[in-house]
């Protein structure tokens, strides 16, 4: 199938930058998307132009690298599917595709669609892990923890990071990412110590780092490519409201 | 060059705990005084980094991902080993130990991988602490599954997603570091040198991978986990970014590489499907502990997989090796993959597939049991071929995926160069020939979180490194060399793209050095690659500047550092003339296709010392000795 790519192309963080139009013909169906975007780049490159950087790594959906907006959806139309495991046969002959990298306050462009997401990192930071220094661990068996609070504690625990859910929101808000690893980290009792303190440090660190508040849309579990439940923002308001009455 | 392995002595399972007495600590206060450069964010360069900012070394890390969360470690699926024992089904340490030097084909070092498997009880300790959400029952304790080379449940998993909760496990304790100050990060960085002062690692040269400032960053210490060089085969489950550059630009320094033709080719990956294919994906291991690998019996069956009867399929892994089955470790199952596709009997388009079937196991335990096991896998699947794997068997071919190869380090993970310390994939130690299922993420964890904190301090306290002056030729010497580097590749102004040169060396090695290889292969790639170095270094095409953030310069230099390792892979194929686990001679098999070894002349390690631009590479070996295991022929049978 042939197709119309409208790229967004900016030289540096500083650039204004502005949309290319390109022509991918020849696009198979099996192809995935940054494999499609791999042959437009040699094309330009053997034309004497510069190639479109992209963010990518792994290309199986788990590093959470890929990072751009495809046709206004982060990640791109498939249900659950990072940009790296998107296959060609989602689009039709003849389209035209929007592709522009994530936006949003805190994820400054640094060229072409690569944004910047250490604040993510930071957030992490923060507050995001048990503070258990190598070397000071019981026996593995000697807390049980019960099967289905294990399992949802997983599912909170698959983000990859990504920040599909920031560039999703219309405010910017990194909620589910941050809700994701307070649900992780509390559901579990190796995370119980530190609960209340984790929480309110993340969230003053997103607020810190220039991200939006929640008003509910939803949109980021609609974006996320882990499906990383809603429920998670609740848990996380409802330890910072805990942690908030335990230091007012 | 010696290759010392400076192995303590002592009974075996004494003398990891003997050698930590006998080592020397560094006192808090002087730990502080130390700069630690640790190269890689994966599991061993996380950990290590990690666990030497709680020590209060001052450390630096860095990678070339955008988050130190994203390195390739990610990627594993199946699970971690321990020999914890808790299914109560005969495991040990000693029995780990015994599983990981046979499923190596006899070519790793005893008191290494006695470690090892001593460590790992620890490790699985360490991250249930971290809140690794390992699976489990519904009693609340850890759940285990088997993996292939072993007939014991010892393995630890989360979903098929082992390798991402073990590295944010990891990321969060090296997260945590950089909060307090004692870790700083450096991502979107390349380590494209290595500095060498008086005879000792002392620092690295770094590209910023934004705005292209070079610099060098000078230490007490190197500690390099920079993963694998899969990517030398352009096609492989290695991520995109997986580079040989860090690992082969030690080498250049005097770092012996050891063992670089031992590959590891895993025999369940989605086959490939056109020419633009970038990269392959593997389909986790753990899969084969309920389905059922088969093919027909009769070759070009052309019939759809449902359409033929039992009667007719070969299920041959358990046909050939009754004990372990589909379990079987991954070099034979790839061979024995490789074997019914030249045979004519492969299935797909390309006949390049073998079909890997949960009907028995759906049957047996449930779509629901299936979904809950295995329920990302089925869909990664699903979404890359278009096929659901409830109702149609998967096909799956073997791909490049792991490297038991690496620089040569002792007992204390240190290499030839001293100062110089390296880490999981990178570094030789303790898979041999062929690493089993689960045991990567074993050891880079135990590199990483259990035994560089003793030995880097013992090497700090031994030596007590003097500050380095920047102003040293050496230093600014390293500095300029990778600045003429970059300059020399964008100065090419060739034709040809990067990838079009990488993917002619991957179509090099893939066939003379694949999963099978023979001395007519090798010779004839070994003549081949020197002809597509030239030609790169005559025709690359790389735009833009080095200035600033470019993909194309970051490509072309590890291509370059790949065209000129894939000819000591080669050379190094091409001299052990024996088979052992992946690395399999066609000349020296048994007369029912198994490896044939040959003890008597190649029970060594091959630790080759570079001797200069177009030099031939000085062979050194280090001998094996085996006190504890009695040398068999390998066999699954």
């Amino acid at each position: 199938m042939n197709l119309t790519l409208k790229i967004w192309r900016q030289a540096s963080p500083i650039d204004r930058g502005q949309f290319v139009v390109y022509k991918a013909p020849d696009v198979s169906p099996d192809m995935s998307f940054l494999e499609m975007l791999d042959v437009v780049n040699e094309r330009l490159e053997a034309a004497g132009e510069r190639a479109i950087a992209f963010d990518h790594d792994c290309r199986e959906g788990i590093c959470g690298t890929c990072s751009m907006m495809i046709n206004g959806i982060p990640h791109g139309p498939a249900r659950a599917t990072t940009t790296c495991q998107l296959h060609m046969r989602h689009f039709r002959d003849g389209q035209t595709v929007t592709i522009e990298p994530f936006r949003a306050r805190a994820f400054p462009v640094l060229r072409d669609l690569i944004v910047d997401r250490g604040a993510l990192d930071r957030i992490i930071q923060a507050g995001g892990f048990v503070s258990v220094a190598t070397g000071n661990a019981p026996d593995a068996n000697a807390v049980p923890v019960p099967k289905d609070r294990l399992e949802h504690a997983m599912d909170a625990a698959q983000c990859i990071g990504c920040g599909a859910c920031v560039a999703a929101c219309p405010n910017g808000s990194a909620m589910l990412f941050t809700g994701a690893k307070v649900t992780h980290l509390g559901l579990l009792p190796q995370g119980q110590p530190e609960r209340l303190r984790r929480v309110g440090a993340m969230v003053e660190r997103m607020d810190l780092e220039g991200f939006g508040g929640c008003t509910n849309f939803g949109e980021c579990h609609e974006a996320c490519p882990k499906e990383i439940p809603l429920s998670t923002i609740a848990r996380l308001n409802r330890d910072y409201l805990k942690a908030s009455l335990r230091t007012a | 060059m010696e290759l010392n392995a400076r192995i303590p002595p002592g009974p075996l399972e004494k003398k990891w705990d003997l050698h930590r007495f006998e080592m020397r600590l560094v006192n808090p206060a002087n730990k502080r005084k130390h700069t630690i450069l640790v190269v890689g964010s994966g599991l061993a360069g996380a950990s290590a980094a990690a666990t030497l900012g709680e020590l209060g070394y001052q450390v630096r890390c860095y990678c070339f991902q955008d988050s130190a969360r994203r390195a390739h470690s990610i990627a594993a699926q199946g699970g971690i080993n321990a020999a914890k024992n808790y299914q109560n089904d005969g495991d040990s340490v000693d029995r780990l130990f015994y599983d990981t030097i046979k499923g190596g084909d006899f070519r790793s070092r005893e008191a290494n991988v006695y470690r090892l498997a001593q460590v790992s009880l620890n490790i699985i300790d360490q991250c249930v602490a971290q809140g690794v959400p390992f699976a489990r029952e519904y009693g609340g304790l850890l759940a285990n599954r088997s993996f292939g080379g072993a007939q014991v449940s010892r393995t630890f998993y989360a979903r098929g997603q082992t390798g991402q909760q073990l590295l944010l496990g990891a990321y969060q304790a090296l997260e945590r570091q950089i909060g307090a100050g004692t870790v700083t990060m450096f991502p979107r960085a390349e380590m494209l040198d290595l500095v060498v002062v008086d005879g000792r690692a002392r620092g690295i040269v770094v590209r910023n991978l934004v705005d292209g400032t070079i610099e060098t960053h000078l230490g007490d210490a190197v500690v390099l986990a920079t993963g694998g060089y899969g990517n030398a085969f352009y096609l492989s489950t290695n991520a995109k970014g997986c580079n040989v550059t860090a690992t082969f630009r030690a080498w250049k320094h005097g770092a012996a590489f050891a063992n670089p033709c031992y590959t590891q080719i895993h025999p369940t990956c989605i086959p490939v499907s056109g020419e633009y294919q970038s990269k392959l994906t593997l389909m986790s291991e753990s899969l084969r502990n309920d389905g059922r690998v088969w093919v027909p019996r009769r070759a070009g069956d052309k019939r759809a997989p449902g359409e033929i009867p039992e009667a007719e399929r070969d299920y041959y892994l358990e046909r050939k090796y009754p004990s372990y089955g589909n379990l079987s470790p991954r070099d034979i199952a790839s061979r024995a993959a490789k074997e019914v596709c030249d045979e004519g009997r492969g299935v797909g388009e390309t006949g390049l597939g073998v079909y890997l079937d949960f009907a028995d196991a759906i049957r047996r335990l449930g779509e629901d049991t299936i979904r809950e096991r295995y329920g990302n896998l089925f869909e990664m699947y699903e979404r890359i071929t278009a096929e659901d794997p409830y109702r149609v068997p998967m096909r799956i071919f073997p791909a490049m995926h792991y490297t038991m190869g690496g620089l040569w380090v002792d007992y204390n993970l240190m290499s030839t160069l001293p100062g110089l310390f390296v880490l999981g994939e990178a570094n030789f130690s303790d898979h041999g020939a062929n690493r089993l299922g689960a045991s990567a993420l074993m050891q880079g964890l135990a590199d990483g979180y259990f035994i560089i904190p003793y030995t880097l301090g013992d090497y700090l306290a031994t030596t007590r490194p003097a500050p380095v002056d920047p102003g040293r030729a050496e230093v600014r010497g390293a500095e300029a060399a990778v600045r003429e580097r970059v300059a020399r590749l964008l100065g090419v102004n060739g034709t040809r793209t990067v990838d079009d040169f990488h993917r002619a060396l991957g179509k090099i090695l893939w066939e003379g050095c694949g999963m099978e290889r023979n001395a007519l292969g090798l010779r004839r790639a070994l003549g081949e690659i020197p002809l597509l170095r030239e030609e790169f270094w005559r025709d690359v095409r790389v735009l833009g500047t080095g200035e600033e953030l470019n993909q194309s310069l970051e490509r072309a230099g590890r291509v370059a550092d790949f065209l000129e390792f894939a000819e000591l892979m080669c050379r190094d194929a091409l001299h052990r003339e024996e088979s052992c686990g992946g690395h399999f001679r066609t000349e020296h098999q048994t007369p029912d296709g198994e490896a044939q070894r040959d003890d008597a002349h190649f029970a060594y390690v091959a630790g080759w010392e570079y001797a200069g631009p177009g030099k031939e590479p000085v062979l050194h070996k280090e001998k094996l000795v085996f006190e504890n295991v009695h040398l068999a022929t390998r066999s699954y049978k």
